[in-house]
């Protein structure tokens, strides 16, 4: 028996305790120094001052230091830091809402099970990896969040004012908060999926209906919206146990919906978190129930303009409404089905099950699907109120030409707005800009309604971990370079072009036969669009964790699994001691596992800190252009050769390997930027030739494609002749002979002196 | 009366604003002044149809009078390419900024840092944030916004004007360069 952090550690576990055991926040601070050394951070403020005490506001521009000493730099690292643990607490807060009601209803003994039936013997990598536990139970668990919330409660201390002063420290910080984040979600998702028997890492995991045209608008419909699905589950058993399910519909935004129809697939996604305004608007739902995160703070006042009561089921998001929670079930449902109030608080997720249930049988026959969005002729008259005065076009996060399209509409041509609603996010800021109040989204929807009525897709539903024995099967390829890499899709749906971008996206890859992973509203986006068979993509392709493979983990905290597949590579296929030994295992998935995450319509300081999370295992992310927003970015600079350095582990050498990868958090401007670059940050020093090349003709395929001319960086990212694509074999030559190429040698490569000569396998 | 307010409404002004580009000679006496000159074009320069060509026609037209060099950033250096263009380099938005805010960085040629960057064609709120991380970390540079939304973080931009005004001011610039 040992001790450690006042908790008795079990030894049953063969492995060895690790040197990182429940790190502190400086405990691995040499390593992500390892990493902003070569990656160093560009910022790239909103504004030229600080805010946050009141000593301020204190003029930072050009070198100038606030009343507390804090200069620009430092400044922007502190809003990163904080925006990560906004989103550690996030999630964290979600675990432990999560496993408390879970304790509550299942016991705290209830076995951990993520995919046993298939052989997965890892079942908590990250926590593994992190807290050096391997936990059994639910209550096992618990161990786990009170480290996390000790760990954030330090992390934002530091961002107080006299505290934390150097921009490096900050980020080392915001690592941290990031690998905070990924264990929470994963506690998070292995409790769900182990107390909800939500699919366990099954690559056939059934399809569901996806989109606004799916919901049989007949029926009284429930709305779900938000990330802990506990009521949603509630309101599926209500009406399972008395035999209703088949005559209403429950429905879902945001990852609530994922996890879902991960619990019962006959339910169904309306769409990202963007689907909000319009699907409240259409005035389909009968009954809206919110949880936690990523909930309009409007949706109170949306709902009431369609007459649909609101249930606020979180502590988190009460909405101003009254706690309802202890009154007697009956006296509920007759006072929000008699509209006397707009809604109320249930912190009960069984009351939340029956009421909500109960409600939208009463309030459907009354509100008749009363809508909020004008008929074709109120659009018109709307249309010609606007005084072209380009207010909504400049509040718009996309600039899109919304006057033009109103003045079309004016003289009764509708097609222009219907074609906004492809690329629109729904955030309704145009209308709030309106000065002749306009109904600029209401009307968008409505010239897009024929498009609505066709949103009816397949969306495999998330599968949840990746299994052992498929790790096992794809790990040499993944190391050695002849799987070009894995790629993330994951996160908001803030997009500058809308969802189909990462559809297109996500099809390239898997044609190239790289191993796609999905989650939350990008899983969404990918499945709402259909090929020239009609089918969507989780249809076309299979939903197996290998080459050419599309696998939708499931719902944000999903992404767990994500870092948990790299993370059991190093681990399952390399043998490389998991418990507590987090430099080691980031250092070999940074330097041989060639994965890259997309966040192309990243938007909450949740993605920031999954992202985070990335980071300090290595792996680099790409945002789009409104991930600029995030105000850093953590470059590599290809022209200094000094910075592509590491250790041979096999001599003690130092070997230049090239920028590979060359960024950890870069901003893609269009998506075909987008593509060449992860194609390229899938590039890893440890590939072989055959990976190398295999990657190379990847990337300078997607170049040529998408740019029309020929990578200029050829001679850093082949090593041998052998790396050179057969295909390409002359033209490539000649460019390498320009530059002055010579070959160089392939290290084992890693960036921990203690590795050299030194490995240690299981 | 032109309009200097950050063409996105919820973009917060800042205490060191850009100066308005009232006439296009403005810009060129700028170049003219500027021994290190650069343009940075993103993906928009092929997006908008003006009465004579594109955005990118017109930086084009100003390179080539010039000699400046030119970054195509985004996936658009097939598009200088197709134009007979051939001297421009490709160069992500985030890297070609941060480079400009080193001081040891050797430029495109070899031959060092630059003292004037012109930006056209960047996402409004993506060349805000680049624009603002070269005013606070570029002292030696001095930045043109010549886009036709206002950027207050450059140390020039055009306040926000009409497309006909833009491409009117565009072909003035590229003409005059010719010219001198």
């Amino acid at each position: 028996m040992e001790i450690a952090i006042g908790k008795i550690i079990e030894e049953e576990w063969a492995e060895p305790m690790g040197p990182t055991p429940y790190p502190s926040i400086t405990t691995l601070r040499e390593w992500d120094l390892k990493l902003l050394k070569k990656y160093k951070p560009l910022y790239m403020p909103y504004c030229d001052v600080c805010c946050l005490c009141t000593m301020g506001k204190c003029d930072l521009t050009r070198g100038k230091r606030g009343a507390c000493g804090l200069d620009m730099s430092a400044q922007q690292s502190r809003i990163v830091l904080l925006a990560c643990c906004i989103g550690a607490s996030t999630h964290t807060g979600h675990a432990r809402h999560l496993v408390e009601h879970l304790i509550n209803k299942y016991g705290p003994d209830l076995p951990l099970d993520v995919g046993k039936s298939v052989g997965i013997e890892v079942e908590a990598p990250i926590t593994r990896l992190v807290c050096g536990v391997r936990p059994r139970t639910l209550a096992d668990l618990e161990d786990v969040l009170d480290y996390l919330e000790t760990q954030i409660t330090h992390l934002v201390a530091s961002t107080h004012t006299g505290q934390e002063g150097s921009e490096l420290d900050f980020e080392s910080k915001a690592f941290h908060a990031g690998m905070i984040d990924h264990v929470g979600m994963e506690v998070a998702d292995i409790a769900q999926i182990s107390a909800f028997d939500l699919p366990k890492a099954d690559p056939d995991a059934p399809l569901a209906e996806i989109g606004l045209g799916a919901v049989d608008v007949s029926k009284p419909v429930i709305l779900v919206i938000g990330h802990n699905v506990p009521p949603a589950v509630e309101i599926i058993d209500y009406l399972d146990k008395n035999g209703l399910y088949d005559k209403v519909e429950v429905t879902g935004i945001c990852c609530t919906a994922h996890d879902l129809t991960r619990y019962n697939p006959k339910a169904k996604i309306i769409g990202p978190i963007s689907w909000q305004l319009r699907y409240i608007r259409s005035g389909i739902p009968d009954v809206i129930v919110v949880d936690e995160q990523c909930i309009r703070a409007d949706v109170l006042v949306e709902a009431q303009r369609i007459e649909t009561p609101v249930i606020a089921s979180s502590e988190k998001n009460c909405l101003g409404l009254v706690n309802r929670t202890l009154d007697p079930v009956d006296e509920v449902v007759a006072d929000l089905a008699a509209r006397k109030a707009g809604g109320a608080v249930i912190l009960d997720p069984a009351k939340v099950g029956e009421v909500a249930s109960r409600v939208a049988f009463e309030v459907a026959p009354k509100r008749t699907k009363f809508k909020a969005i004008p008929d074709f002729a109120e659009t018109i008259r709307e249309a010609k109120k606007c005084t072209q005065c380009n207010e909504c076009r400049r509040a718009c996060p996309n600039n899109l030409p919304i006057p033009e399209a109103f003045g079309e509409a004016a003289a009764g041509r509708t097609s222009k707005l219907a074609d906004l609603y492809e690329v629109c996010i729904g955030c309704g800021r145009c209308e709030s800009a309106c000065h002749n109040h306009i109904r600029i989204h209401s009307s968008i929807i409505r010239a897009a309604e024929r498009k609505i009525k066709e949103e009816k897709y397949k969306v495999r539903v998330g599968r949840g971990a990746i299994q052992d024995v498929e790790i096992r099967n794809v790990g040499a390829p993944i190391v050695l370079g002849e799987i070009p890499g894995v790629i993330a899709l994951v996160g908001c749906a803030n997009y500058p072009n809308g969802g189909r971008e990462v559809a297109e996206i996500a099809d390239e890859f898997a044609k190239r036969r790289y191993i796609v992973v999905s989650s939350g509203c990008s899983a969404m986006s990918i499945a709402m669009h259909k090929n020239s068979e009609g089918k969507s993509l989780y249809e076309v392709y299979p939903g197996t964790f290998e080459a050419g493979g599309l696998v939708n983990v499931g719902s944000c905290v999903s992404n767990a699994h994500i870092a948990g597949a790299a993370i059991k590579i190093a681990d399952i296929f390399a043998k490389r001691r998991l418990r507590a030994n987090y430099e080691e295992i980031a250092d070999y998935i940074h330097n041989r596992v060639g994965a890259v995450g997309l966040a192309w319509g990243a938007i909450t300081q949740k993605a920031a800190s999954i992202a985070s999370g990335f980071w300090r295992l290595g792996v680099p992310v790409i945002v789009g252009p409104h991930g600029s927003k995030y105000r850093r970015m953590l470059l590599g600079r290809r022209d200094r050769e000094e910075d592509w350095y590491v250790y041979d582990a096999r001599t003690g050498g130092q070997v230049y390997t090239g920028p590979t990868p060359e960024h950890l958090f870069y901003v893609a401007e269009t998506k075909e930027e987008a593509m060449v670059m992860m194609a390229k940050l899938c590039l890893r020093p440890n590939d072989t030739t055959k990976g190398r090349m295999i990657k190379l003709s990847n990337y300078i395929d997607m170049h040529r494609k998408f740019y029309g001319v020929m990578p200029d960086d050829l001679e850093q990212l082949v090593r041998r002749e052998a790396d050179i694509p057969i295909t390409m074999k002359d033209e490539i030559t000649k460019i390498l002979e320009e530059k002055g190429w010579q070959e160089r040698a392939t290290p084992d490569p890693t960036l921990l002196p203690r590795m050299i000569g030194a490995r240690k396998v299981k | 009366m032109i309009n200097t307010e950050p063409w996105q409404t919820a973009e917060i002004s800042c205490l060191t604003r850009a100066f308005p580009i009232t006439e296009p000679e403005v810009v060129v006496a700028a170049i003219k002044r500027s021994e290190r000159p650069i343009f940075v074009v993103g993906h928009e320069a092929v997006m908008v149809d003006l009465a004579g060509g594109k955005p990118i026609d017109y930086i084009i037209q100003m390179a080539e009078s010039t000699g400046a060099q030119t970054v195509a950033t985004a996936h658009i250096i097939g598009e200088f390419v197709k134009r007979g263009f051939s001297k421009a380099y490709w160069m992500s938005i985030v890297d070609v900024t941060n480079r400009l805010k080193d001081p040891e960085w050797k430029g495109l040629d070899g031959q060092g840092q630059y003292d004037l960057a012109l930006l056209l064609g960047i996402q409004y709120y993506l060349g805000w944030v680049a624009l603002s991380g070269l005013k606070h970390f570029a002292p030696h540079l001095k930045t043109v916004s010549l886009d036709r939304f206002h950027q207050p973080h450059a140390t020039w931009s055009f306040p926000n004007i009409t497309i006909e005004d833009w491409q009117q001011q565009l072909e003035t610039i590229a003409v005059e360069l010719k010219e001198k």
